[in-house]
């Protein structure tokens, strides 16, 4: 059976290359790189280029860039972080309602430490409008988040516009760019952002392995208290082979970009294109155009996300689902339902993610094995027979 | 994989899926927002159900939980189906993930609203008129499993004081220091 992966936004795969460059770190050389002897000052130096190239991917300063143990972890320490560090100065925060929710929880750590939190909305694409941005900032507010790309609905926000009003009003802006790091071109100075979250498994990296940028200058809380390692800000014994994966796949991830955006944007709106020609009653979620290059995410109406997984996993396609079925909190979306769809849409969410060595053989083959699945299970649906009879939604 | 083989081949090959057009009683329960809907329909003959047709509108679990709930009763008597519980279905089926019980377990609740839709058209007939539980949009207590709207912070049936849990958003007993859902500790002071 023909195997098609596109669900890239959960993991993609490691780059030979990586694991190469990782597998030393695995084996002979494990030194430890606090360590003064010459097996930890090999660590040491592989954990600085790693380091490099992380910054050169987003013309920021090595100096500025501290390893985490993923993009959840590396948005806590930005929202706790900053948030905590400016606390005399106020305890509000802002947030777009379609933040991952190691930003929105983070905030509710926070809230329950009397901070108060203000979400921004987004319009039916998920874009966020600056002018909301400015109108919840306050003379209190600690700090800014606002994503950088939606994995769920694909948005890529008005990021450089919300770094000048952010500026201009003298509030640090944070956004978390896992999504978009690797797959589009980021530049922190471009985006006039204090800080900002990346993941090594979002562009042929390991998991467990991400990095927070904070732009020198910003008062930032330790996240880990214990020894000196990140600057002090987040204790504990590298990750070290985890750390130079990342590296590599930064250093690999800046060379040929644009190329890739055009490859995988091909591949992408010939999904897009093709699917609502082949199938009745989809829409596509989140923006048309302003789309990260390798995501493509519809609504299906009248059908459910998980059984709509369950029979593409048995013809060999993999994809993701916003579906309260599909969540292990058996709830629908927040970022669906910030955008407006309806708990019934949104359970008919499905995700694809691609990368440029997704051909487009791929998405045929999903094109021809998808129509027939959700024919079947919109004959088993009573809110279909319901549409049928009444002839509207 | 989540679910049971038996889960998965009654998901893939979901008996008794349809409508029947000129039913003696039609069951609805479940909604959208809770995440799954099902319909079931019925034909009574002496007292048995002759035939059983349903539609469902949900995940993998629901969609096997209707079709073993209908394979379950057909055939029975209509007070042999009644007997019919979520947790019996739910072992038939060999067993369903813990996150997928209160919503899925409709099965067996649509059945039995189809069979009292059939009893108070009887009665109707007869210029009777009965009380039967009235079907309609629930979701379930984590605890006692009864019927609950999802978004009041009491349940109904066993007065629970039910809380969001921070970190998955389901619901879970107030004052309880795990969530049943995701298993994630409280932080209680």
């Amino acid at each position: 059976m023909r195997r098609v992966y596109l669900d890239h936004m959960a993991a993609t795969p490691l780059e030979p290359q990586v694991r190469d460059a990782m597998l030393p770190y695995l084996g002979e050389k494990f030194g430890n790189p606090q360590s003064l002897h010459s097996l930890g000052q090999e660590a040491l130096e592989a954990v600085e280029e790693a380091r490099s190239h992380i910054a050169g991917l987003i013309g920021a300063d090595a100096s500025e860039i501290f390893f985490t143990s993923s993009g959840s972890e590396a948005n806590n320490f930005a929202v706790k972080g900053l948030g905590l560090a400016r606390r005399e100065k106020g305890s509000h925060l802002v947030l777009s309602a379609i933040e991952h929710q190691s930003v929105l929880h983070s905030a509710k750590s926070l809230e329950r430490i009397g901070f108060s939190v203000t979400l921004v909305p987004v319009d039916k694409h998920g874009l966020i409008d600056p002018e909301e941005v400015k109108k919840s900032i306050k003379k209190e507010t600690a700090l800014v988040s606002v994503m950088l790309a939606n994995s769920e609905v694909g948005t890529v926000e008005p990021l450089t516009e919300i770094g000048k009003l952010c500026r201009s009003c003298g509030v640090p802006l944070h956004t978390d760019a896992v999504a978009a790091v690797g797959n589009i071109p980021v530049d922190v100075t471009e985006l006039g952002v204090d800080a900002l979250s990346l993941a090594a498994d979002q562009f042929y990296g390991p998991k467990g392995s991400a990095a927070l940028f904070i732009k020198k200058g910003t008062r930032v809380l330790p996240f880990i208290d214990g020894g000196i390692q990140e600057g002090g800000r987040r204790g504990g014994t590298e990750n070290v082979a985890g750390i130079v994966g990342l590296g590599k796949a930064a250093e690999i991830a800046k060379f040929g970009l644009a190329e890739r955006v055009e490859k995988m944007k091909s591949l992408r709106d010939r999904l897009i294109d093709l699917l609502p020609r082949r199938v009745e009653h989809v829409v596509l979620t989140g923006h048309r155009e302003k789309r990260l290059p390798h995501h493509a995410s519809f609504c299906f109406e009248f059908i459910e996300g998980e059984a709509m997984l369950l029979n593409l996993d048995m013809k060999g396609v993999a994809a993701s689902s916003g579906s309260a079925c599909t969540s292990r909190a058996l709830k629908a979306s927040h970022v669906l339902l910030a955008m407006g769809i309806d708990h019934a849409l949104a359970q008919g969410s499905l995700v694809f993610s691609l990368i440029e060595k997704t051909s487009s053989e791929d998405i045929d083959y999903l094109l021809d094995v998808f129509p027939p699945i959700i024919e079947r299970l919109r004959k088993m649906s009573p809110l279909y027979t319901k549409f049928l009879e009444e002839g509207k939604k | 994989m989540i679910y049971s083989e038996k889960v998965m081949d009654h998901f893939q090959n979901p008996r008794n899926v349809g409508v029947i057009k000129d039913a003696d009683g039609v069951g609805q329960v479940g909604n959208p927002v809770c995440g799954d809907m099902m319909t079931f329909y019925i034909k009574v003959k002496d007292d048995r159900l002759a035939d059983i047709k349903f539609q469902t509108f949900g995940c993998g679990a629901a969609i096997a939980v209707s079709s073993m709930v209908s394979e379950m009763a057909l055939g029975k008597t209509l007070e042999e189906a009644m007997k019919i519980t979520n947790s019996t279905v739910a072992e038939e089926l060999g067993g369903l993930p813990k996150n997928k019980l209160h919503c899925s377990n409709l099965g067996a609740d649509a059945l039995h609203a189809a069979i009292n839709d059939f009893s108070k058209k009887q009665a109707a007939a007869r210029g009777e008129k009965i009380e039967g539980a009235p079907a309609g949009e629930k979701c379930y207590c984590p605890y006692c499993e009864g019927p609950i709207e999802g978004i009041e912070e009491f349940c109904g049936h066993c007065q629970l004081e039910l809380e969001e849990c921070p970190h998955c958003g389901s619901f879970t007993k107030k004052g309880e220091d795990k969530c049943v859902s995701c298993g994630a500790e409280f932080d209680l002071h």
